[in-house]
């Protein structure tokens, strides 16, 4: 036992470990400090006050862009894991067939075409759509998130379907189950980790998107994330901290959920 | 026995099964014929890679064939998908639905039929009662033990009542007393139930203690199909002789034929009379096979004579390993007493003597 290699017990590794929680957490933890901070400046303290978060409630165009951001990434992540969904058991549930290695390469392209390339792409087409159409809403948006959303919700379902036991979807066809009653009674009850670990993810990569967002939107369509960032091209005041402190809570909040969820399912 | 074909549950027509395309085509089955009879403990038995799970799988309908029937009561039944067919599986890995409780696994079949739910609630109490398993109807299949959940898959398959029941090495998991036991258990069930239970194994004497018929595969072909005494006794070839229980193989040289015996002059020149496997027509030399239970070692002269390499102790049998003057290896299996030893020790010259019966002559 005590000759085995245990990484831990190697010399610097608690240093190592120490620094590296540091250069996560520390901003952060400045971030949100400074939030509550009652002076003008998010460098120098001047007492703890709410009055960045009164401030930033109370102004609209950080609630709209809120909504905005909100409605946007709602629709993307849903659409994109039901398609990625559908990705995955197509790509799984298959023998393999030459192509197939294209197939994945084609699913997960957003993943390797740099986001500057597509954001370009996207222009350029939906502002022909837009002068065919005369359609000018958030749908361009919601489309673009959806797309590049795809990849990321379609990673932990395949992971959770190739880790499933292919015998589980015989048995139940063998028991009787039509393909379709198969699906509902035992690979989706086994997928639904799967799908939600994908929903999240989608969900959290649209909502801090700023590249394909700001080629893709149209004046007045300012996302959460591009607002702030045209903030900080004036004053920088600590509203932007309350509003990230908000945000960094509701995604901490939807983690937990979703943490509890997967448990209280893989106890069942 | 000529059999009628009304009474056969499962009948396999000139069934071929080719996995791959082009040139790297292999014949996992190269057309096999086999007819199951109606309540019969029926084993497919073989080494992995003989096709006998291959076959299984066309039965339950995971695979289709590429050739051939495959008859249920006389319906062709080989194009059907598994949930159409009235055919059941018991899975090696058991492939229980682990985010279900037992209960709920037992009745997934029935429920599948759409039966009523008060149907499905007491076959499911009467199956788990079969089983022995009513005080953990509500755990969760990972919550039991091997042996348990080998018996849930059991339920699980025998729930809907089907015609036939598949085992696919079900016992493959599980350590040798548990094994022993559920050997016992799966014959009572079978009694009970008298459902047509086809079992596949590549344990020879799982195979010999449980079935009512064998068939031995090799290389995607039936060799024989008998009873476990035709198999062990009657091998009608070398590959069925070498594979079930042990077996000595000796040279001969084969005169004179006649009545289902020939008589077979070995290596040490004595001649022997030798039954002949069935529809064999031996020709100058053949091998003649002796069973080590059926020879017995003597002190003096005997059928044969040899050395003692090798004495192996079993407990309620000793293995002695001869090896003969032809050069030839040749083991006598010798019951054991409580009190003697089993009165040989190694280097020593002594004779074989094979018994009146004992020895036959095989294919290759």
């Amino acid at each position: 036992m005590a000759s085995r290699f245990d990484i831990r017990r190697q010399t610097g590794f608690a240093t190592i470990a120490m620094i590296c929680f540091f250069a996560l957490y520390l901003p952060i933890i400045t971030l949100v400090v400074y939030a509550f901070n009652a002076g003008s400046s998010i460098a120098i303290w001047e007492g703890v006050s709410l009055r960045w978060f009164y401030q930033a409630w109370n102004n609209n165009q950080v609630v709209d862009a809120s909504i905005r951001s909100l409605q946007i990434s709602s629709v993307a992540a849903i659409v994109s894991t039901i398609v990625a969904t559908m990705a995955a058991l197509a790509t799984t549930r298959t023998k393999p067939y030459p192509g197939l290695g294209f197939k994945y390469a084609f699913i997960n392209q957003p993943l390797m075409v740099p986001e500057i390339v597509t954001a370009v792409a996207l222009l350029i087409f939906f502002s022909r759509i837009k002068i065919w159409t005369g359609y000018s809403g958030l749908g361009y948006l919601m489309v673009a998130h959806t797309a590049f959303c795809i990849p990321f919700a379609y990673l932990p379902i395949r992971a959770r379907l190739e880790n499933m036991d292919l015998s589980l979807e015989i048995a139940a066809a063998d028991l009787y189950a039509t393909p379709w009653k198969a699906f509902r009674r035992v690979t989706f009850p086994l997928l639904w980790p799967g799908i939600l670990a994908g929903l999240m993810l989608a969900f959290v990569i649209s909502l801090d998107d700023v590249v394909i967002t700001e080629f893709v939107k149209s004046g007045g369509q300012d996302t959460l994330p591009t607002y702030m960032l045209g903030q900080f091209r004036r004053v920088i005041t600590p509203e932007i901290n309350a509003i990230s402190t908000v945000f960094l809570l509701i995604s901490i909040l939807i983690v937990t959920v979703f943490f509890f969820i997967s448990r209280k399912k893989d106890q069942e | 026995m000529p059999e009628q074909p009304g009474r056969n549950a499962i009948e396999v027509r000139g069934v071929r099964k080719v996995f791959g395309i082009g040139e790297s085509q292999v014949a996992a089955l190269d057309t096999v014929s086999v007819s199951i009879r109606e309540n019969e403990f029926f084993t497919l038995l073989g080494p992995s890679g003989c096709g006998k799970t291959t076959l299984l799988r066309l039965i339950a309908g995971f695979d289709f064939p590429s050739a051939g029937e495959i008859l249920l009561h006389g319906q062709d039944i080989a194009p059907l998908p598994p949930f159409k067919r009235p055919v059941n599986t018991v899975f090696q890995n058991y492939a229980l639905f682990p985010h279900m409780t037992v209960a709920e696994n037992i009745g997934f079949g029935l429920e599948m039929l759409g039966k009523p739910k008060t149907e499905v609630k007491a076959r499911v109490a009467e199956m788990l009662k079969l089983v022995k398993m009513e005080a953990l109807s509500n755990r969760r299949t990972s919550q039991i033990s091997g042996g348990q959940q080998q018996r849930v898959a059991l339920a699980r398959a025998l729930a809907p009542q089907p015609k036939v029941l598949l085992l696919d090495e079900p016992l493959s998991a599980l350590d040798f007393k548990l094994r022993k036991e559920m050997q016992i258990e799966l014959k009572r069930l079978q009694h009970e139930t008298g459902i047509t239970f086809i079992f596949v194994t590549h344990d020879q004497e799982e195979a010999l203690t449980m079935s009512d018929r064998i068939a031995v595969m090799s290389s995607g072909k039936i060799l024989q199909i008998g009873t476990p005494w035709d198999i062990y006794d009657k091998p009608a070839e070398r590959f069925v002789a070498d594979f079930i229980g042990e077996t000595n193989f000796l040279t001969a040289a084969i005169s004179g034929m006649g009545n289902g015996k020939a008589r077979a002059t070995l290596k040490s020149g004595v001649t022997i009379d030798a039954t002949v496997a069935e529809g064999f027509q031996p020709k100058d030399n053949a091998t003649v096979v002796v069973r080590p239970e059926h020879a017995k070692l003597t002190s003096g002269k005997g059928d044969l004579s040899g050395t003692v390499e090798n004495i192996v102790y079993f407990g309620t049998d000793t293995h002695i390993h001869v090896r003969l003057d032809s050069s030839e290896a040749f083991t006598v299996r010798q019951q054991n007493t409580r009190s003697a030893g089993c009165g040989f020790e190694l280097g020593d010259r002594v004779g074989i003597s094979i018994g009146n019966d004992a020895a036959q002559i095989l294919r290759d």
